[in-house]
């Protein structure tokens, strides 16, 4: 990839400066050339039919039934997407977490796949899978906007923010050792190929949904290195889009702030290393009520996954209970990244328009209606 | 209370062997929070701190002038900004050496600059040398001063020398950093002791774990582990624990739930802000780091306010009460009692407020209000 590159570059740039200096400078033009290549950009064609072809991964407990849903709604919408089902039950091979390689195809070949909630398989031995996916498809940065939704109230209003998480290191790099007994080390990797991926990504995102401001997350005054290492980065890559504000700020001052009044976020992109991304978007979450309405996306060069975070809830799968809002609000971002923005938007305005009317809300929200009545009632929005 | 709590935390917060060598067992025993007293005085180190620390501490020093309180300050003006003419370092030693001796301190917070390399924060620095490793906030809705969440009544014990706050940090190759995060079993029983020990002897009901433990399985486990083997002693206390990431979300939406809290180093930051907000801001919480020997108090939500300072701005409550805390430390109960109710008035009257809690008001009002209400009682 033309970012990859890039990065090579620029590293090349910093280990060779004092020597070849005119040399350096050289490829440093090339790299900023290459910039203006945007990092992980949308590489779907459409189909013989004029449609794209997205991979559903329908998932666990509630997943099937506000996959269905999705579905309906973006068939009234008649969005161009055409749904390939994918089943990623995890497997054991050669001793490693993978999911079957059917479903590993169907995402590369369509670049982009919606995901339900799924079970975390039970047993000792078996990774994660949303972190086998992330493996899998080296999904670099985790996108979690949290806007207030109309019909549910909270403690706070109008919470409109925006965060990209580091998603491949930091604290989550799983080196741990014991040193002797009692004694253990856990180490916090901090790269700057990984750090200007995410952070260049931070900065596209932010000029694509026009909030052009861009603020980086650190607790540099404690881990001045590793922290220390994701700032500087972050203020060279600021400079090469200028027309995007720039600026810095402690984790505790981010944290304080953003639970004192959320407004203040509402203009701006938060940037941070991997721990700190996922405290505070879940923290965010928490602001607008919680997991059940807020959509995610784990971006990556080659393929993204957008994805519903909250768990399957076996409890009440099969009921026609759950809500959908989650899965739906993250196949919009799925749609803006796809360049179709003007079905995302029709679909929103009549996901938000039903939420704020309050009629058919599911039980989560305090309403009665069932997974279907809010289907159709955001159905009956579109027409 | 405080008090109780801290003699009870430290007879069980460190296992005998565990004592390290150089210090004798009689030394443990025998010096354990006697600090000094001449003529029925106490001397207490005072560090006011950079930002708003003068204003705050004046403010303390006015009020405890005026209830004729026991304590004579040896006040050291250390500070992390590179102004002074003095050596930084020179300053941040004789402060070490007066809390040794005087084993309490009352402390604002000291900048960290994130620019120079190799300078360690003096706020860990002064906690790592005096092994005061227990930090404890208090968060507390004020009666009288309304925020977004009520009843919010937690208390966030926060592990203070290890963690993720090490300083190991090292660049493997250029563009490669890893910085080591420290966890040990002897200070994870320790902080899990204290814990139980405080719920204990503040009746409080639950203590709840909070962790990484998914991710990072070792480290945040051995922590874990530890505190579940530990609270076995304790079978009249309810016992939880909770991811991290989930517990910030939990907080901001239902912080009720939560009693007396514990945790690794970086989560004690995140979570005592999250707090700190919840009921009104850095300016009220009051706090104390604990150790064996030490003990220094200082605000609970540790924030600098170099953007204010000067401009007589500042909320004092947060110094003032973890101030009563100290004098409830000394055995000087009558006169935390006095101080902290007029406080508490004066929020709850809601007549003479500062900037923070939405009034006009000056540090130096706020002061004036509290003695005029110490009259009265």
């Amino acid at each position: 990839m033309s970012v990859a590159r890039t990065l090579t570059f620029t590293s090349k740039r910093l280990t060779a400066a004092p020597f070849i200096r005119a040399r350096a400078i050289n490829l440093r033009t090339y790299a900023t050339a290459d910039v203006k290549k945007p990092v992980a950009k949308f590489l779907g064609q459409k189909n013989a039919n004029g449609n794209y072809t997205v991979t559903f991964i329908e998932g666990d407990g509630i997943g099937p039934e506000i996959s269905r849903s999705v579905k309906q709604i973006f068939a009234a919408a008649k969005a161009p997407i055409e749904w390939e089902t994918a089943d990623v039950t995890p497997i054991l091979k050669d001793g490693k977490t993978t999911i079957p390689e059917e479903a590993i195809k169907s995402i590369k070949k369509n670049y982009v796949a919606l995901k339900g909630p799924l079970a975390t398989p039970i047993g000792k031995g078996h990774v994660s899978l949303n972190l086998t996916l992330r493996r899998t498809f080296n999904l670099f940065a985790n996108v979690r906007p949290c806007r207030s939704v109309p019909g549910y109230k909270t403690p706070y209003d109008d919470v409109d923010t925006v965060l990209i998480r580091e998603n491949t290191e930091g604290e989550y790099s799983g080196i741990e050792h014991e040193v002797v007994d009692g004694v253990v080390q856990s180490i916090k990797l901090i790269t700057k190929k990984a750090s200007e991926r995410v952070l260049r990504f931070g900065f596209q995102y932010a000029q694509s949904i026009n909030k052009k401001h861009i603020r980086v997350v650190h607790k540099a005054t404690i881990m001045k290195m590793s922290d220390g290492l994701f700032v500087s980065i972050a203020r060279d890559v600021a400079k090469d889009f200028p027309d995007v504000k720039f600026d810095t700020e402690l984790l505790d001052n981010t944290c304080l702030k953003m639970v004192t009044d959320p407004k203040m976020y509402s203009d701006i992109v938060l940037v941070m290393p991997n721990l700190y991304g996922d405290i505070v978007s879940d923290m965010c979450a928490g602001l607008i009520g919680g997991l059940g309405l807020t959509p995610s996306a784990n971006i990556g060069d080659e393929c993204s996954i957008f994805e519903a975070v909250h768990g399957s809830a076996p409890d009440i799968a099969g009921q026609d209970k759950a809500n959908p809002t989650a899965l739906l609000l993250s196949s919009m971002m799925m749609l803006q990244h796809m360049g179709l923005n003007e079905y995302a938007e029709k679909i929103s305005k009549a996901i938000m328009d039903t939420l704020a009317e309050g009629k058919a809300l599911t039980g989560d929200l305090g309403g009665k209606a069932s997974t279907t009545e809010y289907t159709n009632a955001i159905i009956s929005k579109l027409q | 209370m405080i008090i109780k709590t801290l003699i009870h935390a430290t007879k069980t917060a460190v296992p005998r062997n565990a004592v390290r060598g150089a210090r004798s067992m009689a030394t443990v025993e025998s010096d354990i929070f006697k600090p000094t007293k001449f003529g029925g005085r106490y001397v207490v180190t005072l560090i006011p701190g950079d930002g708003i620390g003068a204003e705050v501490s004046e403010s303390v020093k006015t009020i405890f002038k005026q209830d004729l309180v026991p304590v004579d300050w040896e006040q050291i003006d250390v500070t992390g900004l590179q102004t002074g003419t003095v050596d930084p370092e020179v300053l941040f030693r004789e402060s070490v050496n007066s809390l040794k001796r005087n084993k309490v301190g009352l402390k604002g917070i000291l900048y960290t600059p994130v620019e120079r390399s190799g300078h360690q924060s003096w706020n860990v620095a002064l906690r790592q040398e005096l092994d005061i490793y227990a930090s404890v906030v208090m968060i507390k809705n004020m009666p009288g001063y309304q925020t977004r969440h009520s009843n919010v009544d937690m208390c966030i014990i926060r592990e203070n020398t290890e963690g993720e706050y090490s300083g190991l940090e090292h660049q493997s190759v250029p563009g490669v950093v890893e910085s080591l995060k420290i966890v040990t079993k002897m200070k994870s029983e320790r902080i899990a002791k204290f814990a139980f020990s405080f719920a204990t002897a503040n009746s409080r009901k639950k203590v709840t774990c909070i962790h990484k433990a998914n991710i990072m399985k070792l480290a945040d486990g051995l922590f874990r582990r530890t505190f579940h083997e530990v609270s076995k002693q304790y079978p009249q206390l309810e016992v939880n624990d909770m991811i991290v990431d989930n517990a910030s979300m939990q907080a901001v939406s239902k912080p009720q739930q939560f009693d007396v809290l514990v945790m690794p180093n970086l989560y004690g930051s995140i979570l005592s802000n999250i707090g700190a907000a919840l009921v009104g801001g850095p300016g009220l919480i009051p706090g104390a780091n604990m150790g064996r020997e030490h003990v220094v108090f200082e605000p609970g939500c540790r924030h600098v306010g170099l953007d204010i300072q000067g401009r007589d701005q500042a909320n004092p409550t947060a110094m003032i009460l973890s101030a009563t805390m100290m004098l409830r430390h000394l055995g000087l109960d009558d006169h935390a009692t006095r101080i902290s109710k007029a406080v508490y008035e004066v929020i709850a009257d809601g007549k003479v407020r500062t900037k923070d809690m939405g009034g006009n008001n000056s540090t130096h009002d706020f002061t004036n209000a509290i003695l005029h209400k110490m009259e009265t009682l």
